[in-house]
């Protein structure tokens, strides 16, 4: 052992690795250290995103950055027994992280740098090409950046995937006293968590984003509006924001520039509509989270009624290597539409789950078994849902098709914010359709009709089709898919909009799933005056 | 007479002067640029089907049963939402539309009573409607409690009724969560009293906080119950009666705003007054008093036969029409012969029509023969009608209500018209919300200085009696830093008048600092203040009786006329002087020749021209000297040289000040006859009780605030048989003096042909147009005259006059160290008379003495304690409310109950030009009693008196006579 070299070792502050222990194995690390007089540096670093070896604890040696996980209390005395500090190997060893083939065989391009530094070290960030999108958009100035963004091809990360050069070129167009760029942060999605991710481990990436955006279309104000479930990132994004205004990057003088840029982080409460974008603005207004009707669009009058940018986490943080290496660089990732790339999340049933960021046009079939690896019990993969809660449930005959925007629309499913939930075979596709109609009944707004009545309604005809067979059980399929129809063309956002997705797709693909009636089921709720 | 049923355009009208042609159902259109497709196809005259849109509010979104295809987009797009387009071409009616809506329907009818045939809303319901026009035919999902397949649908539909709010009931098992009501209360109302509460399908209205409605912040104006397309929000003489089957545009007989109302009927019963949405001075809105307190129409109290005796402390007796008109001219003769012409006199209304003051004018000029006639303005608007008749020429307010929509600073001084005047109010705080800003000033923090989402801009809460040091400090600011308007000075103003009223206003002692100690507001508050008047661009004042019932109130509304004068804010939209008249047809008394020293139109009696005109007329002599004023009346008649009067419609013993004084006098008299609805404070004190009627027993016509002349129409036969003035023209065929109208019509016609400003104005042209503003004649608009002083001033040259401040006489001393002013509340009405009479009184059942805390605290007075007030005018006792609302030093109280006795203590103090009564600076002491004081005992052993000589009077006529 080298007892006069300072080592570093990297145990990850995400809330998923500290969720199984990574600061009490950091806390350990420091005082096994401590004891055996060695003299090494715990650096708190975001997580690599390989979340099935979390705590992955990291050693930075001659070779690179040696990777150890999943690492618990008990097993820190053994790794510094078997000299982990100098890389050596250990059962829970995997060698150089880089070349893990769950992280090697990524495209990080948004995700690069997560994992690698401190996320709140400024000197990390720019060691590690941080601010330089920024840097070159000032000397572009905001008509240059606007082509460049457009040029690129980068459409929302959020769900809707509309160009996000079109929207940012509204907002420059419009004149007004103020304009904002608005960061929706609320990622109420189930299964998803890059925007936590990149919050909580490279914060300064979006900052720098947003303050691209700003200068783009000339905004000075920007808000990250962040789920109240988020505390870590709320915290980690007011102090990178702190530091940033202190080192010049935000304030009245970016970047020595002379353009203003203001950053502020609004805490949401608790609703998922929230995360439509004018329930959103109603929410940072201090109003009920109730959606607005469209026109006007937000881009013209948004937030206060001004003109304003909503974009989400991935994509604005996507913004400085677009700005750095170039829209042509950006662009030539992906397929057809959808350039660029998705940093996907694995999640539910799979074994191994985490983030990983590729080009467009892979399959969802190569997703789930080169990289999840399949079910983490090792049972048939009975059903994905991809796209979040409003995301359809993509049947194996489907894997197969490029994950790309406008495939998947074709064939009636949703890529969205990229979120994957796997379910093995027990998944009881009646219950997870009724399931998709009670989570709209309990987030709906309550503004429109199709939503507000028609998911209560959807949860008590699925509850019939259980209970019933022949022709009245037809009959209440009958109802349900015109529900759904009504729902699909009738509602006033994505919530009611999009809920009949997971449960035609369900009704579609899993149809015996929704023939046996079954005795036990608990009524539906009755009267709730 | 059938129903009038507005149009429901669905959204509200663009005023964009640029239009958009397009293609709605294959029949072009053409529309303002930003109306919706809603809007664009009532063009057409195509209904696309709606529930959550109305045009009275901003469109929602919500329901979706609007939803129109559009060619070359994707989707269903809500038309109440989505512009018109040039070259749109647009199918409101496709099979997809069809499947969506009746998709949409079904859901609603499954949380839905199915209840129609016995539903209050049966038959004027939009949902029933929608549903009919949608063609719903089944609802798979079991509606309400139902049981299908073993599933219960969640529901609402037996929800509790909140019966809280006497005049409307609120159901929420009929809700369909359009928000209409909640709309209605921010876009029109402002008053922000209903929510949404709870989320998704627990979504409910929420008065307050999930209150009942009359504990929340509700004030009953009724805009979510017109607003609300089911039987959730009803009027409760709806549930009672059923549904109109004939409606009668009328207005209203509270406020000066002069609302214009459907009054809904059966028979001659109404059964809703609903605010008619081509009324120009309310645009459909009300408030609690126009909309629902009109039962005091059909109260027992209603005084509906004659009544004569010969002293007051006799008993009344019931006699026939023409018994008691007999009695009452012989007295006035009788009366004349011993003591003189001029020993008589009468007093017109302010809440009767145009038609029937001028008759009780000429009455008193050519059958009385004399100018001892006066109105109740004299002690609310008189110095409006001298101060802005010398300086721009004409006594009335300069603006249309609507005006306001295009200030951008808003000066109210004096007035609270959140209570006083509240459709305007309404409107008022739309325009805040937008973005004007508001000065205040005011002693008390009234409403509007920080109201739901308005909040003053200034506050200048000055002390009772320094309005024209304030005003002058301003005027300061303004000539001192630079801000005068040159150019419109220079070429509408007199010259040597403001030279000279520059110089004035210039000294140093009539700077903002000089006045901080006579005032109490902040010398930069003043001139923050003055700055943002005089920037504007629009700047528009608006008035009340904070600013006339002063001993300077002629002065104050000068000193008002010069600095908009100065600043060059009259003669355009969005700026103005304002006055907010009171009463609902105060206006129009003035205008009908009500004053002692005035003919019809403001024409001084000492004109040869023009009385020679009006002596052709009448065919008879009239005097050139002005007659007495009513302070004067009482003076005389304490002097013992005036003995008979003619009183209609007006309460002088409630409302005019010091009460035992006026007691007095009219004790004195020989002969008071009273012409009103009930037995009022005056009619204990006189000899003859002859029957009024109210707005709904007779035709005519009232003017508001805005110059603007609105009819009356009767709905239902006079209770006593007559409406007013058939009882004045028979009044004055019993003197002698022959009067024959068949119709008020008539009476019209008589004025329009004798007063220029009126010469226009006739009954077709208001049943064509709706309403005409005077002057109304060939040299106007033929609707008459909006905006006043458009090129210049009526008077020619706007102007100036000198305002030196003279403090009041009513000064604070050793004895008397607090200063009590006066004003309204919401639910009340002036003295109360028909307000008292409805269930108003259950928001407001006593007048109560609001004072600050420090200064209870100083004399040991809890809130709810009674309290004694006494000034040098006498003693009275009161509730004292203590609230931070007032002012140290200050205390303030309201007149809606005779038995307060509030003009008890309210002195002789009035305006050096007018006599207004200074009501608003009466020097007071306040301490806690025990017992009411000496005159409320007396009050109220005569009050026992005079109502049991009246049921005496009543029971004999039971018993046969």
């Amino acid at each position: 052992m080298s007892a006069d070299r300072l080592t570093t070792v990297y145990v990850p502050c995400d809330s998923a690795a500290r969720a199984v222990g990574a600061d009490e194995v950091a806390a350990a690390i420091a005082a096994c250290a401590q004891a055996r007089g060695l003299p090494v540096r715990v650096v708190r670093n975001g997580s690599r995103g390989l979340f099935w070896l979390e705590p992955l604890v990291e050693v930075q040696t001659a070779q690179g950055r040696v990777a150890y996980g999943p690492v618990g209390v008990d097993d820190v005395p053994s790794l510094f027994d078997a000299g982990f500090l100098d890389g050596a190997t250990h059962p829970l060893g995997h060698g150089l992280t880089e070349e893990i083939p769950y992280l090697a065989k990524q495209e990080r391009l948004t995700f690069r740098r997560m994992g690698i530094t401190d996320p709140l070290s400024l000197e990390d960030y720019e060691a590690h090409d941080g601010w330089q999108g920024l840097r070159r958009a000032l000397q572009l100035g905001g008509e240059a950046v606007l082509a460049e963004v457009t040029e690129s091809g980068l459409r929302g990360r959020g769900g809707a995937a509309f160009p996000a050069g079109i929207k940012w070129k509204t907002v420059r167009q419009a004149t007004a006293a103020q304009k904002y760029v608005v960061c929706n942060a609320d990622e109420g999605d189930s299964g998803t968590f890059s925007d936590r991710m990149v919050m909580e481990g490279d914060p300064y990436m979006l900052i720098e984003g947003m303050a691209i955006a700003g200068i783009a279309v000339g905004a000075t104000q920007g808000v990250v509006y962040v789920r109240a479930e988020y505390p870590q990132a709320i915290g980690t994004l007011n102090e990178a924001i702190a530091r940033a205004t202190r080192a010049g990057w935000l304030g009245g003088d970016v970047a020595g520039s002379g353009q203003a840029f203001h950053l502020t982080v609004r805490k949401a409460a608790g609703a998922y509509v929230c995360g439509e974008e004018t329930a959103m603005l109603e929410s940072i207004e201090g109003r009920r989270g109730v959606v607005r009707a469209k026109p006007p669009l937000p881009a013209l009058a948004g937030l206060f009624g001004q003109p304003t940018v909503i974009n989400n986490v991935i994509t604005l943080a996507t913004v400085p290597v677009v700005l750095a290496r170039g829209a042509g660089f950006y662009r030539d990732f992906g397929v057809g539409r959808s350039h660029g790339t998705l940093p996907f999340q694995l999640a539910g049933n799979v074994r191994h789950g985490g983030l990983v960021e590729k080009a467009f046009g892979l399959t969802l079939r190569e997703l789930l078994s080169d990289f999840g690896g399949g079910t983490r019990n090792g049972r048939p993969i009975k059903a994905v849902q991809v796209g979040g809660p409003l995301g359809a449930y993509v049947p194996e005959h489907q894997w197969d098709v490029p994950l790309d925007y406008e495939a998947y629309a074709a064939m009636g499913a949703v890529v969205g914010h990229g979120g994957i939930v796997v379910h093995d075979d027990r998944a009881d596709m009646r219950r997870l359709a009724r399931y998709a109609m009670a989570f709209c009944a309990l987030e709906s707004c309550g503004k429109c009709t199709p939503c507000r009545i028609g998911s209560t309604r959807g949860v008590e005809v699925i509850d019939r089709i259980a209970r019933t067979d022949g022709a009245r059980r037809e009959q209440q399929v009958t109802l349900l898919r015109e529900l759904c129809d009504t729902m699909l063309h009738g509602s006033l956002c994505a919530m009611g909009g999009m809920t009949p997705y997971p449960v035609l797709s369900a009704l579609d693909h899993y149809p015996q799933d929704f023939l046996a009636p079954v005795a036990e089921d608990k009524p539906a709720s009755a009267e709730r005056a | 007479m059938t129903m009038q049923h507005d149009i429901d355009h669905g959204t509200p009208a663009s005023e964009s002067t640029e239009t958009v042609a397009l293609s709605i159902d294959g029949q072009r259109v053409q529309v303002p640029r930003g109306t919706s497709l809603m809007r664009a196809a009532v063009e057409a005259g195509i209904q696309v089907p709606k529930l959550c849109a109305t045009d009275m509010l901003e469109p929602f979104g919500s329901c979706r049963l609007c939803l129109v295809e559009i060619e070359g987009r994707r989707g269903y797009p809500a038309s109440c939402t989505t512009p018109a387009e040039d070259g749109m071409v647009v199918h409101t009616q496709t099979p997809k539309l069809q499947q969506l809506r009746k998709g949409v329907m079904e859901l609603y009818i499954s949380d839905h009573p199915l209840d129609c045939l016995t539903c209050s809303a049966n038959g004027n319901c939009e949902l029933q409607t929608q549903a009919g026009v949608v063609g719903l035919r089944e609802v798979r999902y079991g509606v309400g409690a139902t049981e299908v397949d073993g599933v219960c649908g969640a529901h609402h539909t037996q929800s509790a009724k909140d019966e809280s709010n006497p005049y409307f009931t609120y159901d929420p098992a009929k809700c369909i969560v359009c928000n209409r009501c909640v709309r209605a209360c921010e876009e029109v109302q402002g008053t922000f009293a209903l929510a949404i509460s709870g989320r998704g399908f627990d979504s409910r209205v929420s008065p307050g906080q999930d209150q009942v409605f009359m504990d929340s912040d509700c004030v009953s104006c009724g805009a979510c119950v017109q607003a609300c397309p089911t039987a959730t929000l009803e009027e409760k003489t709806v549930i009672e009666l059923g549904q109109p089957e004939h409606s009668v545009i009328t207005t209203c007989a509270y406020c000066g705003v002069g609302c214009a109302f459907k009054a809904e009927m059966k028979g001659s019963t109404v059964v809703r007054m609903v605010p008619w949405k081509d009324g120009k001075a309310n645009e459909g809105h009300s408030c609690i008093k126009g909309r629902f307190a009109w039962g005091y129409a059909t109260h027992p109290d209603r005084i509906t036969r004659p009544m004569i005796r010969a002293s007051i402390h006799d008993p009344w007796r019931e006699v026939g029409w023409d018994e008691a008109l007999r009695y009452a001219a012989g007295e006035f003769k009788r009366i004349q012969a011993r003591y003189g012409k001029d020993a008589v006199g009468g007093i017109t209304s302010s809440r009767c029509t145009n038609e029937e003051t001028y008759l009780v004018q000429k009455l008193v000029r050519a059958a009385f023969g004399t100018n001892n006639v006066d109105t109740c303005a004299r002690v609310c608007h008189s110095p409006t009608g001298y101060g802005l008749g010398q300086t721009f020429g004409t006594s009335a307010g300069t603006q249309t209500f609507a005006s306001v929509r295009h200030a951008d600073v808003i000066l109210v001084i004096g007035a609270n018209p959140s209570d006083a005047h509240p459709v305007f109010a309404s409107r008022l705080k739309r325009r805040i919300r937008q973005g004007a800003k508001l000065i205040v000033v005011d002693p008390r923090r009234t409403e509007l200085v920080d109201a739901p989402h308005v909040r003053a801009t200034h506050h200048l809460a000055l002390r009772p009696g320094t309005n024209v040091a304030l005003i002058t400090a301003m005027a300061h600011v303004v000539v001192t830093e630079g801000l005068v308007n040159e150019a419109y000075v220079a070429e509408r103003c007199d010259r040597k008048s403001f030279d000279e009223w520059r110089d004035f206003v210039a000294r140093p002692e009539h700077a903002p600092e000089a006045f901080e100690a006579v005032t109490g507001v902040p010398a930069a508050e003043v001139r923050a203040a003055a700055r943002l008047y005089a920037q504007g661009p629009n700047s528009a004042i608006y008035y009340g009786l904070g600013v006339t019932e002063h001993a300077q109130g002629s002065t104050m509304v000068i000193g008002i006329a010069n600095l908009a004068m100065a600043c060059g804010m009259v003669g355009r939209e969005g700026v103005g002087v304002n006055p907010l008249r009171g009463q609902n047809n105060v206006q129009g008394s003035c205008d009908m020749g009500s004053f002692p020293h005035e003919l019809p139109g403001y024409r001084h009696v000492a004109d040869t021209t023009v009385r020679s005109q009006f002596e052709a007329a009448w065919g008879v002599a009239i005097s050139p000297e002005p007659g007495l004023r009513i302070p004067n009346m009482f003076d005389a008649a304490l002097a013992g040289s005036f003995k008979g009067l003619y009183c209609q419609g007006e309460d002088i013993v409630q409302s005019d000040p010091d009460t035992q004084h006026v007691a007095a006098a009219l004790g004195a008299m020989e002969c008071v006859v009273v012409q009103d609805i009930f037995l009022n404070e005056t009619a204990k004190y006189a000899h003859v009780l002859l029957p009024g009627s109210s707005f709904l027993e007779k035709d005519g016509t009232f003017t508001n605030a805005e110059r603007r002349i609105s009819r009356v129409r009767q709905v239902m036969p006079p209770l006593a048989g007559l409406a007013d003035w058939e009882v004045t023209v028979k009044l004055a065929n019993a003197l002698g003096y022959p009067m024959h109208y068949e119709h008020p019509e008539q009476i019209m016609q008589e004025i329009a042909a004798l007063t220029p400003s009126f010469a226009g104005v006739s009954y077709e042209k208001i049943e064509r147009l709706g309403s005409v503003q005077w002057p109304c004649n060939e040299a106007t608009d033929e609707a008459g005259t909006a905006i006043m002083h458009v090129g210049g001033f009526v008077r020619g040259k706007g102007r100036f006059f000198n305002t030196a401040y003279v403090p009041s006489d009513e000064k604070v001393t050793p004895r008397f160290p607090l200063l009590l002013t006066t004003g309204r509340t919401l639910t009340q009405y002036n003295v109360g008379a028909q307000t008292r009479r409805t269930p108003n009184s259950l928001w407001f059942d006593e007048d109560r003495l609001d004072i600050h805390p420090h200064d209870a605290a100083e004399r040991g007075i809890a809130d709810g304690d009674w309290v004694g007030v006494e000034s040098r005018a006498g003693q009275t006792v009161l509730r004292a409310r203590v609230t931070d609302s007032m002012q140290p030093g200050v205390v303030w109280t309201t007149f809606h109950f005779p038995e307060s006795g509030a003009n008890v203590i309210t002195t002789d103090s009035s305006d050096w030009a007018t006599n207004c009564p200074e009501y608003k600076v009466t020097a007071v002491q306040v301490a806690k009693v025990m017992q009411p004081s000496g005159w409320q005992q007396r009050f109220a052993a005569f009050d026992r008196e005079q109502r049991d000589l009246l049921a005496r009077a009543r029971q004999a006529e039971v018993v046969g006579k």
